[in-house]
């Protein structure tokens, strides 16, 4: 892996508002990299200094080797799908995809068809060429989109927020073939997007922005397992906290939970330099279970009582009040064959592991 | 129902003058007043040999072609900068620029006149007369270029500078069509105005009248009020066109960015 | 990229605006023009009592015309957002727009016309049978004048009551009657707060720019329907007395812009004790 694209040091400001805080980012060749975080987190904002629209107000952005610093967007090796995709409606579908084709003095006009027609033909769109843009569906849209960017060549496809404009079908189908299209064509891609499971799935690496700086930047199972701190365990997928002492650090650290008693962990379910102190504990719902009657468990118990229940069809969530916790614990279980669905107030028992343990600061 | 009824009977009462003109116009008789006598063409024949008139159109064609371009490019400048951009006092400024839409007319002309005429002691010409028209066209430009301009997307320039073209050349490419339907209703419009304007045009004109204050001055004399008529069914007529072509090409322009058409001007 | 427009405003607007404030404070002398600071123009438009009658009955035509224009409009502007077939409402508000862009001199000279002695009004009732002398209250008077600026400024009500109108989300108008009210306590109770600020600007699109028009009271208003308009561009053109005329304009200004505002902050008062 080499690498392509590297931010040291990046500062962003608007006036007084401190828009990118620091960051340093190197992305690879070939990889499929997302930027996550909330609305405002200045994810876009990232992605726009890569692409050339805003520059950066201190800090280098290295593309391919080369400081981009002063290069305008029409003279970078980037091509951007945009959120509102951004299809010329006065074009048809095919001269939208030619459109970056035009100083193109190498292709006559034969090669450049021949390229249109790859292009719509690699995002399923073949035959799409002599239609009006603006007749396009919000799926159709999106792969003109990607076709015109891509058609470029481009070193790095930036993706900013595609998927948000389209229906949750679509947007799942979208997902998959974007992910195909990138193994295909073997560009590095960075996708913005505010959507964790999206991100999840798609990435070979993730990382995750708040206000401005990255939070923790890793590959999606690193980054759901071990995540590095509270921000980053609440924002992506669900987590219980409990309240947690730590009592002693070495090979295995000892610390007490709130409601769980002492525990032992391994130093990797720890965050770096953690000391002797009050700290905080993550649980993920699916590391938690219900031990329903009949089912035996080598692992830990403790009694509980049912405060809610919300029924998925092929899951249930439990939340389950615990003694000694005065927040109940989220708990997901898979209503697999002879599981009943237990109701509020009923007594029950909480199955859990050290091991599915994660201690933040 | 009866709202409808209303509505047409409220549109006979807007068209009413309009109807008059044609009908005497054609009128054999000197004297504006039913009964008619009889028709004739004779009032159009006779503009055609009125010089003064002549001139007056002249002037008048003059002020309002130059007038046009002026305000459609400070309404281009103003629409994309409201439409696209964020600045400090944007609603101040904007506002400041919209003002002559709601300023009577007669202080507009003054201030203008009091300006050209004791501060910088310069003589009054056609291009006071444009000067002042380019003023209180250009918000009328601004409100039909805002409409262009705000069904744009921002990041469509963007994204023709993302596919390798320059800032001009994303504006040529992209922008500047998609507005042009915009930009020629506006100029269309802008030239009526002008065209028609007198109240202004009566206190800063020149040695040569514009064609309102050479109809002003030719309202006066009862003989040629039959003139008056015919020249003024052209003028309707020309007006009806420039305004269909207009209306037109404003709706081409929505149908080609692709947006639901909500309404007509302003 | 504001800036062109802003300076051609400024030069052209702002700066000729503060010229005439500045103006208002010399007085003419013959041929010259005497520079001494001097509120003698502003004394004079006080004292001579025609001055004062004359803004009295400007206002009072200005707001006439404004009641009547709007009060007219608004069925107009309520039918073609709620009534007209949504592909034929540009159609609708072309076929209002059209008699304004056409020559506005002309248009009020066949309301003369229209209205004269043996004008189309008349000639119609008589033959009608409904009248037998013609009616001369129609013509030469502050009558004449209110009809044809009612006229004169149809399509600057219509149009912002029109854009208010079509902004009102039509499911407001179902939960209202879904909660109980009649169709026409909603039109009360939901439609016309909704369309208040359209209202507004109509109001104001008319009632300030009327205050100067001199073409209208000039060939309909006859001798008792002349305007303060009319004898600022009298002091301008004719009396030769501009510094006179520019005071009196801005005194015009003055009083249009404080009803305006009296008007605007009654509307807010008023739209605030309904919530």
């Amino acid at each position: 892996m080499t690498a392509l694209i590297s931010l040291t040091g990046v500062n962003k400001y608007y006036g007084d508002y401190h828009a990118l805080r620091d960051i340093n980012l190197t992305i690879n060749e070939g990889e499929f990299f997302s930027l996550l975080g909330p609305s405002g987190c200045g994810k876009t904002t990232l992605l726009r200094t890569i692409a050339g629209f805003e520059g950066v107000s201190e800090g280098v952005v290295m593309l391919g080797g080369k400081n981009m610093a002063g290069v305008p967007a029409n003279m970078r090796p980037t091509n951007m799908v945009f959120q509102s995709y951004a299809i010329f409606p006065h074009l048809t579908v095919g001269e939208n995809v030619a459109f970056g084709l035009r100083k193109r003095k190498d292709m006559d006009k034969t090669a450049k068809l021949a390229a249109v027609d790859e292009a719509l033909t690699m995002v399923g769109l073949k035959g799409f060429g002599d239609r009006q843009a603006h007749a396009l569906s919000g799926g159709q849209r999106q792969r003109v989109a990607l076709a015109r960017a891509l058609i470029l060549k481009p070193k790095v496809l930036l993706l900013d927020e595609p998927l948000s404009a389209l229906d949750k079908k679509m947007r799942e189908q979208m997902q998959v073939e974007l992910m195909r299209l990138q193994r295909h064509v073997g560009i590095t891609f960075i996708l913005v997007t505010h959507d964790q499971e999206e991100a999840l799935v798609m990435s070979d690496r993730i990382a995750v922005m708040f206000e401005g700086e990255i939070g923790q930047l890793a590959d999606p199972e690193t980054l759901y397992r071990r995540p590095n701190g509270r921000r980053v365990a609440e924002f992506i997928g669900k987590m219980n906290f409990l309240d947690a002492e730590v009592v002693s650090v070495g090979d295995k650290i000892e610390v007490t939970v709130a409601g769980l008693g002492l525990c032992h962990v391994d130093a990797e379910q720890a965050p770096a330099g953690i000391a002797v102190g009050a700290a905080a504990v993550g649980i993920r719902p699916e590391t938690l279970a219900i031990l329903f009657e009949g089912e035996t468990t080598d692992r830990e118990t403790i009694a509980g009582v049912v405060d809610e229940v919300v029924y998925y069809g092929d899951m249930t969530y439990y939340d389950v009040r615990i003694d000694g916790v005065t927040e109940t614990l989220n708990i997901a279980m898979k209503n697999l064959i002879g599981r009943p669905v237990l109701d509020v107030g009923e007594k029950t028992t909480v199955v859990w592991d050290a091991r599915s343990l994660v201690l933040l600061p | 129902m009866s709202l409808r009824i209303y509505a047409i009977a409220y549109l006979v009462f807007l068209y009413a003058p309009i109807v008059l003109l044609p009908i005497f116009a054609f009128n054999d008789g000197t004297i504006i007043s039913f009964p008619l006598s009889g028709f004739t063409t004779e009032w159009f024949s006779q503009l055609w040999v009125t010089k003064a008139l002549h001139n007056a159109v002249q002037n008048s064609l003059f002020i309002a072609a130059i007038t046009a371009v002026m305000s459609t490019v400070l309404g281009i400048c103003a629409a994309r900068a409201g439409a696209m951009y964020n600045f400090p006092l944007k609603r101040g400024i904007l506002g400041l620029v919209m003002l002559p839409l709601v300023l009577p007319e007669i202080i507009v002309a003054v201030s203008l006149l009091v300006v050209v005429v004791q501060f910088l002691d310069l003589g009054l010409s056609n291009w006071t007369v444009i000067a002042a028209h380019v003023l209180i066209c250009t918000p009328f430009s601004i409100a039909i270029l805002n409409g262009a301009f705000q069904n744009l997307d921002p990041s469509m320039e963007e994204a023709a500078m993302d596919l390798g073209e320059s800032r001009w050349s994303a504006f040529r490419l992209v922008t500047l069509p998609l507005v042009m339907p915009g930009i020629i209703s506006s100029m269309l419009i802008a030239f009526t105005i002008s065209l028609d304007e007198f109240i202004i045009a009566f206190f800063l004109t020149g040695a040569n009248p514009t064609m309102p204050v050479y109809i002003w001055g030719l309202l006066r004399f009862p003989g040629s009020l039959p003139i008056v008529m015919a020249l003024g069914t052209l003028l309707v007529g020309l007006s009806i066109i420039l305004l269909t072509i207009a209306e037109i090409l404003r709706r081409r322009g929505m149908a080609r960015a692709g947006v639901k058409d909500k309404g007509g001007f302003l | 990229m504001v800036s062109p427009p802003l300076g051609y405003a400024l030069m052209l607007l702002a700066v000729p605006l503060s010229a005439i404030i500045l103006f208002s404070f010399w007085t003419q002398n013959f041929m010259d023009v005497d520079t001494t600071f001097t509120l003698n123009n502003y004394r004079e438009i006080i004292t001579e009592p025609i001055y004062f009658a004359l803004l009295k009955r400007s206002l009072f035509v200005s707001g006439t015309v404004t009641c009547v224009t709007v009060l007219l409009a608004f069925p107009v502007a309520y039918f073609v957002s709620f009534h007209v077939p949504a592909h034929r409402k540009s159609l609708w508000l072309f076929l209002i727009t059209i008699p304004f862009w056409t020559s506005y001199l002309i248009r009020v000279f066949l309301w003369k016309v229209i209205l004269g002695y043996n004008g189309v009004v008349n000639t119609g009732l008589i033959n009608l049978g409904i009248i037998d002398e013609p009616l001369t209250f129609i013509l030469y008077n502050i009558n004449a004048v209110i009809i044809t600026l009612a006229h004169a400024f149809a399509p600057f009500a219509i149009l912002p009551i029109f854009v208010a109108l079509e902004k009102i989300d039509r499911s407001l108008l179902e939960a209202s009657q879904d909660l109980g009210e009649s169709k026409v306590s909603t039109f009360f109770r939901v439609t016309l707060p909704l369309s208040m600020p359209g209202l507004v600007a109509a109001v104001l699109i008319v009632f300030i720019p009327t205050i100067g028009d001199y073409v209208t009271p000039e060939l309909m208003g006859g001798a008792g329907g002349k305007l303060i308009a009319n004898m600022i561009q009298t002091q301008f053109l004719a009396l030769n007395n501009a510094p006179l005329g520019a005071a009196l304009a801005i005194v015009a200004m003055i009083c249009v812009t404080a009803v305006s505002l009296l008007f605007v902050f009654l509307n807010r008062r008023y739209l605030r004790g309904r919530s």
